[in-house]
């Protein structure tokens, strides 16, 4: 298994479930669950144990292997510098390992077999990937400056699909020239990654360097914070170097410029750091830029935010295998009552896993009256 | 047979209990070097009557029970000894009240170290607890209860010091009250009452779980410094300590002593930690420290060294996480050390004894103290790093601190938290009547003897 | 081996003994001066040995460049005097030890050498240092610290290797005869100090001043003036260096800075207190930097330019507390050219 060497090395000190200021659980599957077993420490044991043969393969390891929420909460916090980078590579190593056995958890599995059958996680045809855009007028892509990338879960699901129309729909009313690919898109392949199918994953990685390549797009703007990150950081490794942009960042450097319709009531809000925007890619200005620019609206800052964000819960796998729950100290529904209790009006996100995982919550917190959920675009985009 | 897993789960819920064998694998392990001892059961409460239901279960069955805190206690005091139902008492770290004209802070048995300090920031932050230097997730009860120290304890004492009161599970199912709030609605001390905190203090959860504890808070300071004075001859040592300590200026007094880096080699190093509630005033106590060893500077034997500004950021953290790094010093992820509490008197002799057996076992060390009180007395480290890895690495650590341990008593000193095989010495050295004061009352609190067995018995 | 080059007639028969009449600390008549001359000439205990700050100045002050402070130096280690506490200096000479690591590296550009400082590295960046190579670590350490230390004996074992390991790696390797000297004391160690050791220093040290000024000609056009007063707080190397001086007004001329007019400057410059920290002179050190910077913020300093990372890391915070900001002269040309800072040191 790779990065089997740094297991032993963790002292299981706790630094990982905690964020910079101490202040409260910010581990997602730690926070959920509290067995020992499911903190980072606790699962880099468990490999080690498992890898020396001291445990068998068993459901709840692979629940546990799989309950990681990929937030990078521990890469950040742990003390020991010399391995830290590589605890979520590790993890995902050990999901490797489960695939490799075929005995990982069925809604995994069922996830993986939607993504090599149908091309995505939804079970749904490709065919209807371009749904999203219909009645927006946007233009195929054919050589414009930029292509716009909706990922999965902005083509397939209700939540992402609206935040895919606003984001587009507002680069479009912002004079930014691009195209999009609509039923031609195809999965980015990060969720692969994530749940351990390395070879699925690295097919979509080629293809989708294949396609681009043929279309000479050279700068790509994503919806999805996961696919920003995957197309800077792994598909380089793969022959495919591309000018990667989240749409904040696209939005921040044109918001002085631009059009921005002051809110018709002032809003306390604040931004929900993504974790593959934040703290994997550093990217912590961009959005509060674009916040800050809109007339009426006070940009509040939530007690973890940047690198003590405490994610949704919605990577590695979990918005589709829903290992994390729903219960009351699954993180979604820990985030926005730290939201609420925050003073905020509006928890604004940046990411479409976000969008709809903290939405959720918010409705199943009771809080939807007094907190809503909105993605940047939305936000910047219309008159609330 | 009873079926403990559907009673556990009746009282805390299912999500809430295991005997996986994933769990009892976890937590059959301390990260120090003792042996895995693996329990039959996991289980974290969420409130005090959780845990009595709990406690009257295992009483009922005959079932060992053991309490555990962060698990951090590395000498392996959380371990299932005789199996059982392992208490994981995190889920219960609510900050329960901060009374800030009595300076306490009542906290559930689980509540972590960081996590108070965090808050008193937040919410008070003109008082501060006194963090010991484990990692932030350790909790304050287990901390207290094995009688720790920390970045307070030059100025008020060991941490179990600075316990007001504290509420306790009784191996018998009884939930009772200790100190003033047992006869009051507040938590200021355990004076002017029969002091039942002694029934807790230092017993390794063997007579009772507790789930409350008040401890005592202290101004913070606005501005912080620390000054580091360096020599190269152990037997100077004792009277720096006392001349610092006389000034009850500092709010830590510590020393430290290590191979590594390099320059450190062969050189005692006394770092005092003292605050301020002004530049002007924090230039003042600096005068005075310097002053108190004045001998030393015009002799030339001792000087108080220019600290860089990175290592004085580190030297100012609270906790220190260098500390917890010394883990990988062997990219092997573990260390463990005997903490002997002992007269400061014994200082030159414990760092001679501590680089023998580090020399004898071949390994490379850490050494330090802190001291408690004005002087009263200082908890001694013989910290020695291992790979966790490397089995026979792990045995010659365990050695050497084994070693350790019968050096300790030697001088005079008694480790703290000592792991089961140094209870035992310990026991040995004691007064029969001691121990057997010790016994009887196990015996009338415990009498199924179901709280963490194996700790505090004699062979 | 490596004897010290110097004249003991020359001081024997000095009239004006300036070298201790002019010492800004130790307040001595002509006659006490001249005992003491002789005191520390013969070989004999002096006062001096003990009172010395050794903030090098009376390596400025004598008129026939004897080396008068290195004298100090060599008496104090010869007569077991330790400026520094014993366990400090042990630690320091441990600390400061040639780790051995360096090897022959290809380097393009002209090479600057940071010394010991490796946390100036992230300041050599920008159209300043365009096209520059950067070098930097302990087995390049110039060692004229041990000066505070007296331990000679120390410059004289290390030297000689950083001399060679300088040449071998980064200069010869390359084909550079010349290397630009970040810090004073590098500049010094090389032209003064070396040579007063009879140490051979085979390439041509260039001073950072020197290059600055000419990057500021070459870059003339986008300077903006930064129009502020700056205090100069003069290095204790710069004493072995005079003629280096003058270039901090050219430089301030050429950036838009007005260097105020005040006590303790020039020749008159006060010594920062690092040294004397560590020397345990805590009264003196409060009074040093007190009278420094009171003089300095008396003359309507809003800056305080320092070229010297040890003087910054001492006086920087107090500085700044009196409202004039702290920079490197390096960090204030990067500034008039409208660069980021990222403030090393």
């Amino acid at each position: 298994m790779e990065y089997a060497e740094i297991l032993h090395r963790c002292f299981r000190c706790g630094y990982c479930k905690l964020p910079g200021s101490f202040l409260d659980l910010n581990c997602p599957s730690y926070l959920n669950f509290r067995f020992e077993t499911f903190s980072p420490g606790g699962r880099l044991w468990l490999l080690r144990g498992w890898l020396d043969g001291e445990i068998q393969t068993s459901p709840r390891l692979a629940e546990i292997l799989y309950s990681c929420a990929t937030c990078g909460n521990c890469v950040e916090h742990c003390v020991f510098d010399k391995f830290k980078d590589n605890l979520v590579k590790a993890f995902i190593a050990g999901r490797e390992e489960l695939v490799d056995q075929g005995l990982v958890p069925p809604l995994v599995r069922d996830t993986l077999k939607s993504m090599q059958i149908y091309g995505n996680p939804y079970k749904l045809p490709e065919a209807d990937r371009g749904n999203w855009a219909h009645g927006l007028g946007l233009e195929p892509y054919t050589g414009q400056e930029y292509l716009f990338l909706a990922g999965c879960v902005g083509a397939y699901d209700e939540r992402g699909q609206k935040m895919a129309r606003a984001a587009a729909g507002l680069l479009k009313a912002w004079g930014v020239d691009f195209g999009i690919l609509g039923p031609d898109e195809h999965c980015d392949g990060s969720e692969a990654r994530d749940l351990g199918e390395k070879g699925l994953f690295q097919s979509l990685v080629e293809r989708n360097i294949r396609q681009f390549q043929n279309l000479k797009a050279r700068k790509i703007i994503t919806l999805s914070p996961h696919a920003y990150h995957t197309f800077k950081a792994d598909y380089p490794a793969f022959g495919g170097t591309f000018e990667v942009y989240h749409y904040s960042q696209i939005l921040a450097k044109l918001a002085r410029k631009a059009p921005l319709k002051p809110l018709s009531t002032p809003r306390r809000v604040a931004f929900h750091d993504p974790c593959y925007l934040g703290r994997y890619q550093k990217e912590y200005q961009a959005p509060r830029k674009l916040l800050s620019a809109i007339p009426g609206l006070q940009l509040i800052e939530l007690e973890r935010s940047r690198v003590d964000a405490l994610c949704c819960g919605g990577g590695g796998g979990n918005f589709f295998t829903e290992i994390l729950g729903r219960g009351s100290d699954s993180p979604a529904r820990v985030r926005v009552q730290e939201a609420a209790a925050a003073g905020a009006e509006i928890l604004a996100v940046a990411c479409p896993n976000c969008a709809k995982m903290l939405d959720d919550a918010a409705k199943t917190e009771g809080l939807e009256e007094t907190l809503r959920v909105m993605d940047l675009a939305q936000i910047a985009g219309l008159r609330i | 047979m009873k079926d403990i897993c559907a009673e556990l789960s009746k009282i805390v819920g299912p999500q809430y209990v295991s005997n996986h064998p994933e769990e009892c694998y976890l937590y059959a392990r301390d990260p120090g070097t003792m042996e895995p001892r693996r329990p039959d059961w996991v289980v974290m409460p969420n409130s005090t009557e959780e845990v009595r239901h709990i406690v009257l279960l295992a009483n009922r069955e005959g079932i060992p029970i053991v309490p555990m805190g962060g698990g951090l206690v590395l000498s392996g005091l959380t371990r299932a000894l005789k199996g059982g139902i392992l208490v994981d008492m995190k889920r219960m770290n609510r900050i329960l009240e901060v009374n800030e004209g009595s300076r306490y802070a009542l906290v559930e048995a689980g509540a972590s170290q960081g996590m108070l300090q965090a808050y008193l920031k937040k919410h008070h932050p003109k008082l501060k607890h006194s963090i010991p230097d484990a990692p932030p997730i350790a909790t304050l009860a287990g901390n207290i209860l094995i009688h720790g120290s920390g970045h307070l304890s030059h100025a008020a004492g060991f941490h179990s010091d600075m316990l007001n009161g504290l509420e306790a599970v009784l191996p018998t199912g009884e939930i009772v009250r200790v100190g003033s709030c047992s006869a009051s609605p507040y938590w200021f001390g355990r004076a002017p009452l029969p002091d039942l905190a002694g029934l807790f203090l230092g017993w390794f959860g063997t007579t009772g779980i507790v789930t409350k504890l008040a401890v005592k808070l202290f101004p913070t300071r606005a501005v912080n410094d620390v000054e580091m004075f360096v020599v190269e001859d152990p037997e100077l040592v004792p009277d720096i300590l006392q001349r610092l300590a006389d000034l009850q200026m500092a709010e830590d007094l510590t020393a430290w002593m290590a191979p590594k880096p390099d320059w450190a080699r062969g050189f005692q190093h006394v770092n005092v930690n003292y605050g301020a509630d002004s530049r002007e005033e924090l230039g003042w106590k600096q005068k005075l420290i310097r002053a108190s060893l004045q001998k030393y500077r015009d002799e030339k034997v001792g000087g108080f060294m220019p600290i860089p500004p990175p290592m004085k950021k580190g030297l100012l953290e609270a906790p220190q996480t260098a500390l917890t790094r010394f883990a990988d010093v062997k990219k092997g992820g573990g260390f463990e050390y005997v903490g002997g509490i002992m007269p400061i008197a014994c200082f030159p002799q414990a760092y001679r004894k501590g680089i023998e057996v580090a020399e004898n076992h071949g390994t490379t060390y850490s050494t330090g103290a802190r001291i408690i009180g004005v002087g009263h007395c200082m908890m001694f480290y013989f910290s020695y790093p291992f790979n966790r890895a490397d089995a026979a690495d792990v045995k010659n650590a365990q050695e050497a601190l084994e070693e350790t341990n019968r050096v300790v008593l030697e001088l005079g000193g008694i480790p703290w938290k000592a792991e089961a095989p140094a209870q035992k010495m310990i026991l040995q050295r004691m007064d029969p009547n001691t121990v057997d004061l010790m016994n009887r009352l196990r015996a009338v609190l415990d009498p199924k003897g179901i709280m963490n067995p194996g700790n505090w018995e004699a062979d | 081996m490596y004897a010290l080059k110097v004249d003991p007639e020359l001081c024997r028969q000095c009239q004006t003994i300036d070298c201790l009449m002019k010492c800004q600390h130790i307040r001595l008549d002509l006659e006490s001066a001249r005992k003491e001359r002789l005191k520390i000439l013969e070989g004999r205990d002096s006062r001096v040995l003990t009172d010395c700050l050794t903030c090098y100045a009376c390596e400025e002050y004598c008129p026939y460049g004897n080396h008068p402070f290195y004298q100090i130096v060599e008496q104090q280690e010869q007569q077991g005097i330790w400026p520094v506490p014993i366990p400090l200096t042990k630690q320091q000479v441990v600390m400061m030890a040639p780790k051995g690591r360096a090897a022959p590296e290809k380097l393009p550009g002209p090479i600057l050498d940071l010394c010991y400082f490796p946390m100036l590295s992230k300041t050599i960046r920008g159209k300043l240092y365009e096209g520059l190579s950067t070098v930097v670590g302990s087995d390049i350490f110039c060692n004229i610290m041990w000066l505070h230390f007296a331990k000679n004996s120390v410059i004289r074992e290390r030297l000689p290797k950083v001399i060679d390991t300088l040449w071998k790696c980064y200069l010869q390797e390359n084909g550079r005869e010349e290397v630009i000297c970040y810090h004073d004391e590098c500049y010094g160690t090389y032209t003064h100090l070396a040579p007063a050791f009879g140490i051979t220093v085979p390439f041509k040290p260039i001073h950072l001043f020197e290059y600055l000024i000419q990057r500021l000609e070459t870059l003339k056009d986008q300077i903006r003036p930064i129009g502020m007063k700056a205090a100069y707080q003069r290095p204790c190397s710069n004493r072995l260096i005079p003629e280096t001086h003058p270039l901090v007004d050219e430089i301030f001329k050429r950036v838009g800075v007005e260097r105020v007019t005040r006590q303790y400057d020039g020749e008159n410059a006060l010594c920062c207190g690092g040294v004397l920290k560590a020397m345990q002179r805590d009264d003196q050190v409060e009074d040093l930097q007190k009278r420094n910077l009171d003089d300095m913020q008396a003359s309507g300093a809003g800056l305080c330019v320092f070229n010297c990372p040890f003087c910054l890391f001492t006086l920087g915070e107090a500085a700044a507390d009196r409202g004039m900001m702290p920079i490197l002269m390096s960090e204030l040309c990067q500034y008039a050219l409208g660069e980021k800072l990222m403030l090393g040191g």
